[in-house]
């Protein structure tokens, strides 16, 4: 049953997240580009006026796999690395908090794009 | 087949995509819920083989990533999100397809130019914007400590 409810919450929460994405996509003149850019920005400044952690909690996955969850890692490994080593934090904290998705991002796009073919759209 | 231009307009009218919010909506709401709801699933099964919550959390997104990569590579992920809009966008799968894609459209024009410098069409302003926020917020963090 937890399981069950843990599942429902990442839908529901996910949903919503990405709901709001084609909202702005269907009302205002943002491309897709400026969504995923205006997502993690979200994400940065909810993760640092610390909003974002109360849905990281209650949604487990459906706050972390939205870009803005992307965005709050970020902050929350400035503020780590800020506690922990001061002001050189600021500037090393984002991207050691973030250097496995992004090495893994770069990795997988790379074996992808070299074993696959360019097909038509 | 001819038609005059009043012809000609209405079947263009009838024919261009329209926006229906009513339709994208519920179905970026659900396809980006599924991918969650995935994801939940891998960290729930991370969790279950040991790993730390943290870990679990990253290792969930990373699984997502190759997937994503791998859906992208055949094809798939980029019909999927024809339908799904900011369904399969906002999600983490979302990025990486925007690395795949482009990295794979222009793979004809090379090695260097072509596959890795695409890659970043979309990732580069995400990481750039993403980055510049999150050093802000840490050099506000800093004001912060130097006036408490």
């Amino acid at each position: 049953m937890e399981v069950v409810i843990a599942l429902a919450r990442a839908f529901l929460v996910g949903g919503s997240i990405c709901a709001v994405g084609q909202v702005l996509i269907d009302r205002t003149a943002l491309t897709p580009a400026r969504i995923l850019v205006s997502f993690v920005v979200a994400g940065v400044v909810l993760g640092g006026l610390g909003l974002y952690q109360p849905l990281l909690d209650f949604a487990g996955a459906g706050a972390s796999v939205p870009l803005t969850g992307f965005g709050a890692l970020l902050a929350r490994g400035v503020r780590e690395a800020v506690a922990e080593s001061g002001a050189l934090g600021a500037l090393t904290g984002g991207l050691t908090a973030s250097a496995g998705g992004i090495t893994a991002a770069v990795v997988c796009a790379l074996t992808a794009a070299l074993l696959s073919h360019s097909r038509d759209k | 087949m001819s038609m005059t231009a009043p012809e000609y307009q209405a079947l263009a009218a009838r024919l261009a995509p329209k926006s229906k919010p009513w339709v994208n909506v519920p179905k970026a709401f659900f396809t980006g819920g599924c991918i969650c709801a995935i994801g939940q699933g891998l960290i729930l099964l991370y969790t279950g083989l040991g790993l730390p919550a943290d870990t679990a959390s990253g290792a969930c997104s990373m699984t997502l990533v190759a997937l994503s990569a791998l859906l992208t590579g055949l094809g798939v992920y980029d019909r999927l999100a024809r339908h799904a809009g900011a369904g399969t966008l906002v999600p983490i799968t979302g990025f990486a397809n925007a690395m795949v894609s482009p990295a794979l459209e222009f793979k004809n024009e090379g090695f260097i130019l072509g596959i890795a410098a695409k890659m970043f069409v979309i990732a580069g302003p995400v990481l750039v914007y993403g980055l510049t926020a999150s050093v802000v917020y840490g050099v506000l963090l800093c004001l912060g400590q130097l006036v408490v």
